[in-house]
């Protein structure tokens, strides 16, 4: 979720991640034995059901939720993925309030959250991670197992057997261009490299950080010979980019895109396509396109924390969220929710909303974790030297 | 005759209390507040902690990885930044401090200092966006004197040396305005009725008695430098490799996984760092300092 997340990061997430680091000593607060755990009508612990079956159906889940009264999630910008939006109409249908904290924080300080206050009244029910941090959440054992009555229609390759943790949305890798001061704008990562784009080429963050900038660089890869298995002429490709001068190393941000200093950015299509009816506003028109020569597609994860303070709200959150109606907000937020293609094959999409999508076309594939892993490995380490200068 | 400090405490007849004990609050701050996060530092710097069983093992794993390629590229990058702040700013917040000083306008001079005190706080995030709504790609300097196509580009390393200068000289001014200060008048006319010139002056007294303040306003130009993080995140990225940044991009972010330790080492090689630059200032400095009493 990095991209807007490490936005303002700066100086907020360092403070905050060297906050808890200083903070966890001394203030290892008393486990609370809270309100929450209790056990639903039908005696089931909240803290194990794996399925709303367990509560003895979604009504029974609800009334647990309802006593709780309330959920703590983290990590959740308003203006992402329509999470605004989607806070709203969880606490209208169901009345329970969401306390939403540090909204732009990164999938790492969502983990470390997770860690440090663990067994607390206030660490995060839920988390929404970028895909190789759910991996490596559940791995070390932070996530509780839970299917959603969608679960089946989730595609396999988009979560975890057991139901640690599954994809909720996603978007491609876009370039979002300013047409009223650029005269024609770029459709591909080949067109990024002409003349006219000099100085203009920015990304949503730095891509050994923001998850968007580094799909970015896949992306790039894609379109410049490269493969899952290969990173290197994604780097190769920005380098040309850097050395022809048209690498723009300011973050775009919605301010910059205002300003006009980021006329061209390469982000997550939901990012740039939710920019475009904001800055419309203000007399820009902010297009998106789905780059023709470098298509990569990626979603970010729910998971359920292991101690969760608020184990049925926890659990609703995610029954809400793969409903058609939650789907169907993110939809509205311009990104692509993972029951899309269910939801389009049963009629429950919102056509509207699936409209105003940047069209794309062919199918997604998505890389391993292995492969994942080996590309980081070789960003981390040529990142800098490729635009270093 | 034995004389420890106690005895002789004793013997002076006073009740004196022996020197470290009024200083034991501030010794008692300081070990909470810098030993419990040095040695927290410490301890991550030097194990690597298995995912999977959840043991950790002691290793210079971290350290050997944060002292090559593109890790020490980095480090490298901020010591060089950090210098070249540092010395330039020294430089010119002097030349421009003892102009002031010198200035027969005393209006000019409070005001000056006034401005100084207010620039040497101005940073972070909005310092950076000031430098590029002015002279970034569409700043208002760019446009109008269209700099871009004379190939100006602020996003470089000599880009950021000039925005950390902007609140480097003033805080040299700040510091090194008293000093100047402390330079007697008849210093120098006793030089001159001896017959030295203005160079000699400068050479065998002036800046003697300067160094102490020159080299304190080095190493904290230095370390403002080495240290600064928002400005350049903001506006450079990962153009200019800091170590600062490196740190951030381990410790917090959608991508990197398990690089938290590295990132703790960095911060180690931070510190012996400032450490090395803190040890060639403070026997200079001790030196020195006798001719300012």
């Amino acid at each position: 979720m990095i991209a807007s997340r490490v936005r303002f990061a700066g100086l907020a997430a360092f403070l905050l991640v060297g906050a808890t680091a200083c903070g966890a000593a001394p203030t290892t607060a008393a486990p609370s034995a809270s309100t929450s755990g209790g056990g639903s009508a039908a005696g089931t612990d909240a803290r194990t059901a794996a399925s709303a079956a367990d509560f003895g159906g979604l009504d029974k889940l609800v009334e647990a939720a309802k006593k709780e009264g309330k959920l703590h999630v983290i990590a959740l910008p308003p203006d992402w993925a329509n999470y605004g939006k989607i806070i709203e109409a969880f606490t209208a249908k169901y009345g329970i309030a969401i306390e939403s904290e540090t909204p732009d924080a990164a999938s790492a300080d969502e983990i470390n959250a997770l860690k440090t206050r663990k067994g607390q009244d206030r660490a995060p029910d839920v988390v929404d991670v970028s895909q190789s941090f759910a991996i490596s959440g559940a791995a070390e054992g932070l996530f509780t197992p839970y299917k959603v009555q969608t679960w089946d229609k989730i595609p396999d390759n988009q979560k975890e057997p057991s139901g640690l943790w599954f994809n909720d949305y996603g978007g491609y890798v876009s370039i979002g261009c300013d047409a009223k001061k650029i005269a024609t704008c770029p459709e591909s990562f080949a067109d990024l490299l002409k003349p006219e784009y000099k100085g203009k080429v920015a990304m949503n963050g730095n891509p050994t950080q923001s998850g968007s900038a580094f799909a970015g660089v896949y992306a790039a890869a894609l379109a410049n010979g490269g493969s899952f298995d290969d990173i290197q002429p994604g780097l190769d490709f920005f380098k040309k980019l850097k050395a022809a001068g048209n690498f723009n190393p300011v973050e775009t941000t919605p301010a910059t895109i205002e300003k006009g200093e980021t006329q061209i950015s390469i982000d997550w299509d939901y990012n740039n396509a939710a920019y475009a009816p904001k800055m419309a506003g203000k007399g820009l028109d902010w297009k998106t396109v789905i780059p023709s020569d470098g298509k990569y597609f990626q979603l970010y994860a729910q998971a359920i924390n292991k101690d969760a303070p608020h184990p049925a709200a926890a659990r609703l959150w995610q029954e809400f969220l793969y409903s058609p109606e939650g789907q169907n907000l993110y939809l509205g937020g311009f990104a692509r929710p993972v029951l899309l293609p269910a939801m389009k094959a049963d009629g429950t999409v919102d056509k509207t909303a699936e409209a105003n999508l940047p069209p794309v076309e062919g199918e997604p594939t998505f890389p391993t974790e292995a492969q994942t892993a080996k590309a980081k490995e070789v960003l981390t380490g040529g990142w800098s030297a490729a635009v270093a200068g | 005759m034995t004389t420890d400090a106690g005895t002789a405490v004793r013997d002076g007849g006073r009740t004196r209390p022996t020197g470290w004990t009024a200083a034991l609050p501030l010794l008692v701050f300081v070990a909470l507040a810098f030993g419990i996060p040095v040695v927290a530092l410490l301890f991550g710097a030097f194990t690597v902690r298995d995912p999977a069983t959840k043991v950790s093992a002691f290793t210079t794993a971290n350290m050997t990885e944060s002292l090559r390629g593109n890790y020490l590229a980095t480090l490298l990058g901020s010591v060089k930044l950090s210098a070249v702040v540092a010395v330039l700013g020294a430089v010119l917040g002097t030349f421009l401090a003892q102009a002031v000083v010198t200035s027969r306008f005393r209006a000019l001079r409070e005001s000056v200092l006034t401005a100084s005190g207010v620039l040497a706080n101005f940073g972070g995030v909005p310092l950076a966006f000031v430098w590029v709504g002015t002279l970034g790609n569409s700043g208002v300097i760019t446009n109008v004197f269209g700099l871009g196509d004379a190939g100006w580009s602020l996003y470089n390393f000599w880009g950021l040396a000039l925005v950390y200068m902007y609140f480097s000289v003033p805080l040299m001014v700040l510091v090194v305005v008293p000093a100047l200060d402390g330079l007697k008048p008849q210093w120098r006319e006793a030089a001159g009725n001896s017959g030295a010139t203005a160079w000699q002056y400068w050479r065998h007294v002036g800046i003697p008695v300067l160094v102490p303040s020159l080299l304190g306003g080095v190493v904290l130009l230095f370390g403002g430098a080495f240290a600064a993080y928002a400005t350049a995140k903001a506006m450079v990225g990962s153009t200019v490799p800091l170590v600062t940044l490196q740190i951030a991009d381990a410790l917090t972010g959608d991508v990197l996984i398990g690089h938290e330790n590295i990132a703790l080492a960095l911060s180690l090689d931070m510190i012996v760092v400032a450490g090395l630059v803190m040890a060639v200032y403070l026997p200079l400095q001790k030196r020195s300092s006798r001719w300012l009493r």
